[in-house]
């Protein structure tokens, strides 16, 4: 097992699904015997706000937070959030984007312009930047919702967990009747990322 | 069994174990999920309480009667506790009694950034700070065990990454505690000014026993590192980012039992390291305490009192060290705020009333505070609790004092009502107040995640009980029944001309909303088949429909309202200039 602490960002709006998907992949990584720390902020966020779920493992974690330029994965939900939290990537780590835009109200009351060419100003600091279509997944799956699964497959498979066996932490996690079609977007998103 | 646990459901976990029987909260972020959690284990009596007075008060009469009781709530919900909180410390227990603040350093979801560990001094109880998920556990079960044994309340004191942060607990089994007899005692149980001047005798002498105690407790330890010169004394959070910033760097005492302090474990600590730093969160609170002992040491003078620690604030303090490089996109994202809810009845009260000149609103703690933001921009305050109709009483006299014809409208929700906007209205009845008080009762407490209240007809563990009627209510607080307003907020006239009538009006009105939150699962199964669209070629995209802030429409070169988000409460149909929005299905 590698001694060195792993650090993953989720990030994304309200409502996306980002803390359950902390909360599988933290479950996860408890079954192959890591010690796992998770921290999130609820509240006010809950209503359409930018959101971050913290997700940090390894032999033994201190700190629940991950600090600026120290995660290892950045998972963005939405794609403006990826540039929000970009000052969170480590250099050299990877940045998965999913390409959904949800626009916030100063966007909507034309106070603001929804940021213009966001794949290519990321792929351009970040080099470890893959953009996927992960809400169009979950589309062709039959339910939206699953997205955040698709995500994270995408993550896991940056990680190396792609290997472990995830099918009991799924059925841990997620009511009995959308655990396979969580799983099958889990696996899809595993084959959104190349080898 | 070892399982992840946030730190709430550890406290929850630690209480069942500890045999607690009774608890009692009003839910508040980031201590909400503790009751939730405990509400689920059938042993514990678990109920959400009006307001934190009266859920301490709750807890504090079972301890009496001998059970083993627990409080839980957030920082500011121990201001309105505080009073029987400071006499508790008098009285002491019978039953373990356990209380739980809450505090939100960073200010995810809170109106000030208070620091509760000066209640421990001030109403001179015991402290334990966990530091994480396993300690919240472990920590919950001491306290209990330290309160029986030194006839004290014990106050636990969790921030918001320990409530809400999640790591790895050992799970155990619940030590059936028996509910202890119960013996008529006036001089222990009954605080009259000759009783307690008794009793404050006794609760002195007590902290110096908890004192001598906290020296040997295995809440307090130390880690000693050959060849370190820095020595960190930390508490609660601030530990686990000191000691992943310094590493095996630095020697460490970590105090889980912070009051009171353990002067001589301290002072030896102090005298095996060349440097000491103090490391906690907001307040110099042990800081102070160590000065105070003589012993020189860095802290606040260089850590920041406002908002969240970091690993890296810290190994910056400690060590000089740099901030890691971050990389940086030179494309600025917009903010993203909060929201109101697509389809959230408070639109539909908010929308009219920000349109009415001549109008100052108090908001109060809950969703409508969302009402302040763009672009409905209504309520110029928020206090605490309950001044959404308080503060409208003052507001008004200065208005009238001023010469300034506006209207004063106090806005709060159903559960605040409840938790003390009701005083308020009796206060603004009595005194004659000419203000407007809005309810917007949506049948919930939303915003820290649904919880049951006395409006709801369901108690916390789901048993149908008595839903209170608030209009009656009012009625019954001598508001004037033709000045009590009853409107559905999803019906744009019928609201505004509430809010037309209650501004003409010369006495105190009264304005309650009758939608339910938009998130409820019953509503949204109702609500799952109506649907909004715009008809492009009627839409001549003037915006009206932007203008009530609904997050399900957005505009993308034309208007396009999000099918997925809708729940059809149809006020962007009636903002429509060009009735070029219609509406789709039926409710069920
Ligand atoms: S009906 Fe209109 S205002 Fe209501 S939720 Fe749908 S889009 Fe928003
Ligand atoms: S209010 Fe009606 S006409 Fe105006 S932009 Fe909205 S849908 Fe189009």
């Amino acid at each position: 097992m590698n001694a060195k602490t792993r650090n993953v960002l989720l990030v994304g709006v309200g409502g996306q699904g980002t803390i359950l998907a902390g909360r599988v992949l933290a479950e996860g990584l408890l079954s192959f015997g890591y010690d796992v720390k998770m921290s999130e902020i609820h509240g006010m966020a809950q209503r359409g706000g930018s959101v971050s779920t913290h997700v940090r493992y390894g032999t033994k974690v201190y700190s629940p937070v991950i600090c600026r330029g120290e995660a290892d994965v950045v998972a963005a939900f939405e794609k403006m959030e990826a540039l929000r939290r970009l000052p969170y990537l480590s250099p050299g780590g990877r940045l998965i984007v999913n390409n959904h835009e949800i626009f916030p109200m100063p966007v909507i009351l034309g106070e603001a312009e929804y940021p213009r060419e966001i794949e290519k100003t990321l792929s351009a600091v970040a080099p470890g930047t893959f953009v996927v279509e992960a809400t169009k997944t979950a589309e062709d799956l039959g339910n939206t919702k699953v997205m955040n699964m698709v995500l994270l497959g995408a993550v896991v498979k940056s990680l190396g967990l792609d290997g472990m066996d995830w099918s009991g932490t799924f059925r841990a996690c997620v009511p009995p009747r959308t655990v396979e079609v969580n799983e099958r977007a889990f696996a899809a998103g595993m084959n959104l990322l190349p080898g | 069994m070892k399982a992840i646990l946030s730190g709430n459901e550890a406290v929850a976990q630690g209480a069942w174990e500890a045999g607690c029987h009774v608890a009692a909260a009003y839910p508040g972020t980031p201590g909400t999920e503790i009751l939730e959690n405990l509400g689920r284990f059938p042993e514990v009596y678990c109920e959400w309480s009006p307001n934190e007075k009266v859920a301490l008060e709750v807890a504090s009469g079972a301890s009496i009667a001998g059970a083993r009781a627990l409080s839980a709530m957030k920082h500011v919900g121990l201001n309105v506790a505080a009073d029987p909180f400071f006499t508790m410390s008098y009285i002491g227990v019978n039953g373990g009694l356990v209380i739980v603040s809450a505090d939100d350093p960073g200010l995810s979801s809170s109106q000030n950034e208070q620091d509760n560990r000066w209640y421990a001094i001030h109403a001179k109880v015991p402290m334990l700070e966990p530091s994480d998920s396993r300690e919240c556990l472990d920590f919950t079960r001491a306290a209990f065990d330290i309160s029986e044994r030194f006839d004290t309340p014990v106050l636990l004191r969790l921030t918001t990454r320990i409530c809400h942060g999640k790591s790895v607990v050992e799970t155990g089994e619940r030590v059936e505690t028996a509910v202890r007899e119960y013996r008529r005692n006036l001089a222990k149980n009954a605080m009259l000014p000759a009783f307690a001047k008794q009793k404050h005798y006794m609760v002195e002498k007590r902290l110096d026993d908890l004192r001598e105690y906290g020296e040997s407790s295995p809440l307090n330890s130390a880690e000693m590192v050959d060849g370190a010169e820095i020595g960190v004394i930390a508490s609660g959070v601030g530990y686990q980012y000191a000691r992943e910033a310094l590493g095996d760097g630095a020697s460490f005492l970590k105090i889980g039992f912070s009051w009171p302090l353990p002067r001589r474990l301290i002072r030896e600590f102090a005298s095996k390291v060349k440097i000491l730093w103090v490391v906690e969160e907001n307040d110099p609170f042990l800081e102070t305490e160590i000065r105070a002992m003589g012993i020189p040491c860095f802290g606040k003078d260089v850590l920041p009192v406002v908002d969240e620690l970091t690993p890296a604030i810290v190994a910056r303090a400690v060590l000089g060290k740099k901030l890691a490089q971050a990389l940086e996109a030179e494309l600025p994202p917009p903010n993203r705020p909060p929201l109101l809810c697509p389809g959230c009845p408070h639109r539909g009260l908010f929308f009219p009333l920000g349109k009415k000149k001549d109008v100052i609103v108090t908001g109060d703690i809950g969703c409508y505070g969302l009402g302040s933001m763009p672009p409905l921009n209504v309520g110029e305050t928020t206090i605490c609790m309950g001044a959404g109709f308080s503060a409208a009483i003052g507001f008004q006299k200065a208005g009238e004092k001023a010469g300034r014809n506006q209207k004063v409208f106090g806005i709060l929700g159903d559960s605040t009502f409840f938790h003390s906007g009701i005083t308020g209205l009796i206060d603004a009845v009595v005194n004659k107040s000419r203000g407007v008080f809005v309810i917007m009762d949506n049948r919930i407490t939303a915003m820290t995640g649904q919880q049951e209240n006395p409006g709801s007809g369901r108690t916390l563990s789901g048993e149908d009980t008595v839903a209170l009627d608030i209009p009656k209510i009012c009625e019954a607080c001598g508001v004037r029944r033709e000045n009590i307003h009853v409107v559905d907020p999803y019906d744009l006239k019928a609201s505004g001309e509430a809010v037309d009538r209650a501004w003409a009006a010369e006495e105190l009105s009264v304005i309650v909303t009758t939608r339910p939150c938009a998130l409820l699962k019953d509503v949204q199964k109702e609500r799952e088949g109506l649907k909004c669209s715009v008809d492009e070629e009627r839409c001549v995209l003037c915006g009206a429909c932007l203008n009530l802030g609904c997050p399900a429409i957005t505009k993308r070169g034309r208007i396009v309202i999000d099918q997925a988000a809708c729940n059809g409460c149809g006020l962007c149909v009636q903002v429509c200039p060009k009735k070029a929005i219609g509406r789709e299905g039926e409710a069920r």
